[in-house]
């Protein structure tokens, strides 16, 4: 069973393709890659929402598409959701 | 690689149609009645009201006047009709029209007042869908189609499943000798640096970084916070995705994998040659899709997350998706169900033949969910404000 997604294989965070419940131990799969992370999930995360991969504190860049997609904004532990309450754009 | 054949109308100057619309087309805005009285009246029409068209000027009134002239030219349409409110900027456009040789006829209601001008405009309307319900559909190449794409209420499903499926299919249409567009200027924000290593050439690449500079300084210019919301959408937000760059990537994905583009449009400009096109437009869907079909594309391609429900009077357009979530519970807009690239059960590659396959049903005559929905979003672009 796959619970999510990455891009490549150094993305820091991972899409959630079922509604991943929280305590539940998960798996992903690499599209371009062969990585397969595996990680226990510290909060409910929706589908197609994103599972922090690594912790990040305030500062840290996000890679996802293995691109940066913008900078953390309040400190995440691996497995907790990450969304718009602590990821930012750094554009504009 | 063998093309497929599709069965479309030829047009007068040789252009290929999916459609065979015969339009009502207003000059401006206080012209929309007159229209849509015609179209009541006239069965098979169809009016094209719209909000402006009166005191624009400068690069903001050239734009309405590409747009007008383009979409009555759209070889999706067989015939048109325009009524506007003095005859001047009527004759502009349907002078502009005539040139693809299509049958077209222009009204100007002061001296004549609505009732009168519907009555004449009713008559040519009649003759127009009379011509044009007796022409055939005739077999053309699957490569004489000019597609555009954009994408819309895009969430992280999208960047994963039916964005790279638009992408199969413009490597495959672009490799067959096709032509096609793509656009979306701010949508790029955070992946413009991939998007300018696409280009054909130095000077293209050149040409789409002044794009998209000039959009960003507006942006930059007007913005009263970090667009969180309007840019991504409230809708992408909940459907997970957190920021431009993680947009932007996604949507990038429709640009395929081994095509460069080869040029840079303005909103609405036609294409000059085969290959993919960079065309500036607003990242609106209605918007955007309004400014390709009036550079004359006639399908286009729309993949969405979270569930845009956009489509396009003259324009057919085909809605694909892999959320599952959005596939079931809006089933009826969803033209083509990715969601089984989500659940690794089929390829991207199988996901865009499927997709080439859903374009040539589409152009053989299918209505998409959107045409069945009555969904006729026609959005002008509006530059600054009017004089």
């Amino acid at each position: 069973m796959i619970e999510f997604l990455i891009h490549e294989d150094k993305d820091t965070v991972g899409v959630a393709v079922v509604d991943i419940q929280a305590g539940k131990k998960v798996t992903g799969r690499s599209l371009h890659g062969k990585a397969k992370p595996q990680l226990k999930a510290l909060m409910n995360i929706p589908l197609g929402h994103k599972i922090a991969l690594c912790d990040f504190k305030p500062g840290d860049t996000v890679v996802k598409y293995g691109e940066d997609i913008g900078k953390i904004v309040a400190p995440i532990k691996k497995g907790e959701h990450v969304h718009v309450h602590n990821l930012k754009t750094k554009r504009w | 690689m063998k093309i497929p054949t599709i069965k479309g109308y030829r047009r007068e100057n040789g252009r290929v149609g999916i459609r065979n619309h015969v339009v009502i087309l207003p000059v401006d805005d206080i012209s929309n009645a007159a229209c849509e009285a015609v179209a009541n009246n006239i069965k098979g029409t169809l009016a094209l009201p719209h909000a402006y068209g009166r005191l624009q000027f400068g690069e903001d009134l050239e734009l309405f006047f590409r747009t007008m002239i383009g979409t009555g030219a759209n070889p999706n349409v067989a015939a048109c009709v325009v009524i506007g409110i003095e005859p001047g900027w009527t004759e502009r456009i349907a002078d502009g029209i005539a040139r693809t040789g299509k049958p077209v006829t222009g009204f100007s209601i002061e001296r004549h007042g609505d009732i009168q001008t519907i009555a004449a405009a009713s008559r040519k309307a009649l003759e127009y869908v009379q011509w044009a319900s007796e022409l055939e559909r005739e077999k053309c190449s699957f490569k004489e189609l000019y597609i555009s794409v954009k994408c819309g209420e895009s969430d992280t499903t999208t960047g994963l499943s039916s964005c790279p499926t638009v992408g199969n299919v413009i490597d495959k249409a672009v490799a067959m000798g096709g032509t096609a567009s793509f656009g979306e200027t701010s949508e790029l924000t955070g992946g413009e640096h991939i998007v300018k290593a696409k280009a054909a050439n130095a000077k293209v690449a050149e040409q789409f970084m002044k794009v998209w500079d000039n959009y960003t300084e507006l942006i930059m210019k007007e913005k009263t916070d970090d667009l969180s919301e309007s840019q991504p959408t409230k809708g992408n937000i909940r459907g997970g995705l957190s920021t431009i760059e993680e947009k932007a990537l996604g949507n990038i994905e429709k640009l395929g994998k081994k095509t460069r583009f080869v040029g840079c449009l303005k909103p609405a400009e036609a294409p000059s040659g085969k290959g993919l096109w960079f065309m500036d437009t607003s990242s609106a869907a209605a918007e955007a899709v309004t400014l390709w079909a009036a550079s004359g594309a006639v399908v286009h391609l729309f993949p969405t997350g979270q569930g845009n429900i956009i489509g396009h009077p003259i324009e057919p357009v085909i809605k694909l998706s892999g959320n599952p979530l959005t596939c079931a519970t809006m089933k009826e807009h969803i033209d083509l169900d990715v969601s089984a690239i989500l659940r690794g059960e089929s390829t991207v590659d199988e996901a865009g033949d499927q997709l080439i396959d859903m374009i040539i049903r589409t152009a053989n005559g299918r209505l998409t969910a959107a045409e069945g929905l009555g969904h006729r979003e026609f959005v002008l672009t509006k530059l600054y404000r009017s004089a």
